[in-house]
């Protein structure tokens, strides 16, 4: 577990409080709840899947943060991971990278989705967590398990707006990549 | 075909044949005239074992190995193989321990690598255990001299080989000191699984030449034009090298004026901050890439700081260890400086992403041209510093340590 007193791991280690795991009640306004983020996680993989890479911003706030780690980072209180960024332009800006500047083959994911846990916090933001697979497809066809992981979610979802992530943090299970990783998680 | 029967082209170390690449020999013998032989390899961060009593795993090449910092903070290195019949040691990659145990049938060790005790060494009952003559510590695991400079922690196998400094030589270790200015602390690590041989990464970090003709974040954002002058340095031995370039900007407003002018003109970033930094070494440069023969890069890219080894796994197989640190001394804005310029680095880092893929790219072409050779002309055919980053003078300095350990 993080060290308390850490000021990335306190904020961003964990989404949800572990008891929230057990089996639970759900009321009618969790049912509802539920299908919100479970829809808001399934166009978000799809857009990364389906290369609509330019609609991947629009799925966070103006002032999001986004961060991809490890387990065992997380884990040691260290805060740095392989992409990070503090606003829906700095997501922006690594979506034109990825068009425009750096060189790498042609690639697909395929991400798996397994339905959220879910916790409702304050001024209409939900926590949520999120296991995920990402498959790898090349353009020579070779296919691979790339990651496995969650993702630890806090989104504001409130009636007046469109659902949208105020943070997320991609923590994967493992701290190896194969090659590279250019498209995000 | 392994070394005896290979020749180096005549050309020297203008040409280098891509049997290098491929032969499988050839990787066997590298392990032990490279990585077993008068080198220093870099193992890991002291920061890395920051308390008495822990130990963490690493590797020389293919070797597995253990890091060890006993209980009056000696640090100590051995082969991660236990004397009985092989097993790993230390199966985990960092613990607390005082002595080490092997899982397999018990023996146990000091945190030095010596065997103290072999489980049920006479018997039970007074049947079993070992006869009174055994040697149970005939093969032992093979121990590493070890050495440390400014927190890194280096091990050699051979005892040729000269002391650290010397090995480095002085530029080498000014450029160390340099970097390495206060006390570590380690804020992330990860790795990345190359397809290709290790050689192929070590050739990447040090040509200088490809920096900004395959890497084209800076130019495709306008922001080219604000990295100044640079070298190159290379130590006497070509072995390890420093590659560096001044930023002209410094705490970031230069790159945020042009980056929003840029923007505004469509082909800027939009969040020039990601760049924005502080030169804290007071001494303007933007960027120092220094590598040590064989596996160890030490890089400085404005506030973002790592080191990077290599473990060999096989001939096209090579793993890229990464931890990232700042300084105990940082404050919040500094790690969030370091956290944000970390997109520059690594698998996803915006300058350095195709260097996990480059190595791979040759590796697929030269498997079936292993006798063909590559042309290293690029500022002419020597080994020494130059003034400029045009140049692929750090590679033939490589190939010719490496020539010089492998007898060819
Ligand atoms: S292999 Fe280690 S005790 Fe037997
Ligand atoms: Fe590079």
């Amino acid at each position: 577990m993080p060290k308390s007193g850490d000021r990335f791991s306190e904020k961003h280690a964990l989404g949800l409080d572990p008891k929230n795991h057990a089996p639970t009640k759900i009321s009618a306004m969790d049912v509802e709840t539920t299908f919100k983020v479970q829809d808001l996680l399934a166009r978000y993989i799809q857009a990364l899947d389906h290369d609509r890479l330019e609609d991947w911003p629009d799925f966070f706030t103006d002032s999001c943060r986004y961060l991809v780690t490890t387990a065992d980072n997380l884990a040691q209180g260290m805060p740095i991971g392989m992409i990070y960024a503090t606003s829906r332009a700095m997501l922006r800006d690594r979506v034109r990278s990825l068009r425009d500047a750096n060189v790498y083959e042609a690639q697909r994911y395929r991400h798996m989705i397994a339905p959220p846990v879910i916790e409702r916090g304050e001024g209409g933001i939900v926590r949520a967590q999120t296991s995920f697979m990402v498959v790898r497809i090349m353009h020579t066809g070779e296919t691979m398990m790339f990651v496995t992981g969650r993702y630890d979610d806090r989104i504001l979802l409130d009636d007046a707006d469109t659902p949208r992530f105020v943070e997320k943090t991609v923590v994967l299970d493992s701290r190896q990549i194969d090659t590279l990783l250019a498209i995000p998680i | 075909m392994t070394v005896a029967v290979r020749q180096w082209p005549a050309e020297g170390v203008a040409r280098v044949p891509y049997w290098v690449y491929s032969d499988r020999d050839l990787f066997a013998d590298e392990q032990a005239r490279v990585f077993r032989g008068p080198t220093w390899n870099f193992l890991c961060l002291e920061a890395e074992l920051p308390k008495p009593n822990t130990y963490r795993t690493s590797a020389v090449g293919a070797m597995p190995v253990v890091v060890t910092r006993d209980n009056d903070g000696k640090l100590s290195a051995f082969e991660n193989r236990c004397a009985h019949r092989g097993s790993l040691l230390c199966i985990n990659e960092r613990g607390e321990a005082r002595d080490i145990v092997c899982v397999y049938h018990n023996w146990s060790y000091d945190l030095a690598g010596n065997l103290t005790a072999v489980a049920f060494r006479k018997g039970m009952g007074g049947k079993g255990g070992m006869p009174a003559d055994a040697r149970p510590d005939e093969n032992p695991p093979r121990k590493l001299r070890v050495e440390t400079l400014c927190g890194l922690v280096f091990g050699t196998l051979d005892s040729n080989t000269p002391p650290l400094e010397a090995y480095l030589g002085p530029e080498i270790v000014k450029g160390i000191r340099r970097v390495m200015r206060a006390p570590v602390r380690v804020l992330g690590g990860y790795s990345q699984m190359l397809a290709s041989n290790w050689k192929l990464y070590m050739e990447n970090v040090k040509d200088s030449y490809h920096a900004s003709l395959l890497h084209t974040f800076f130019t495709t954002f306008r922001l080219n034009r604000l990295t100044q002058k640079g070298g190159l340095v290379i130590s006497e031995t070509g072995g390890n090298h420093i590659s560096y370039s001044f930023a002209a900007d410094t705490g970031g407003k230069e790159y945020e004026k042009a980056g929003m002018r840029a923007a505004q003109e469509g082909f800027g970033l939009e969040a020039p901050e990601v760049l924005a930094h502080v030169d804290e070494y007071g001494d303007g440069i933007g960027l120092q890439i220094l590598s040590v023969f064989p596996t160890f890069v030490l890089q400085q890219t404005r506030n973002s700081l790592a080191v990077r080894r290599l473990v060999t796994h096989g001939l096209e197989k090579t793993e890229l260890v990464w931890t990232i640190f700042g300084f105990t001394d940082d404050d919040e804005a500094m790690t969030e400086r370091r956290m944000r310029q970390a997109n520059l680095i690594g698998p996803a880092g915006y300058i350095s992403m195709e260097d996990g893929a480059a190595p791979g790219f040759v590796q697929r072409a030269v498997n079936s041209a292993s006798d063909v050779l590559s042309v290293v002309e690029m500022g002419g055919r020597g080994i020494t510093s130059d003034d400029t980053r045009v140049t692929e003078a750090a590679v033939r300095g490589f190939w010719t340590f490496y020539r010089a350990q492998m007898g060819f």
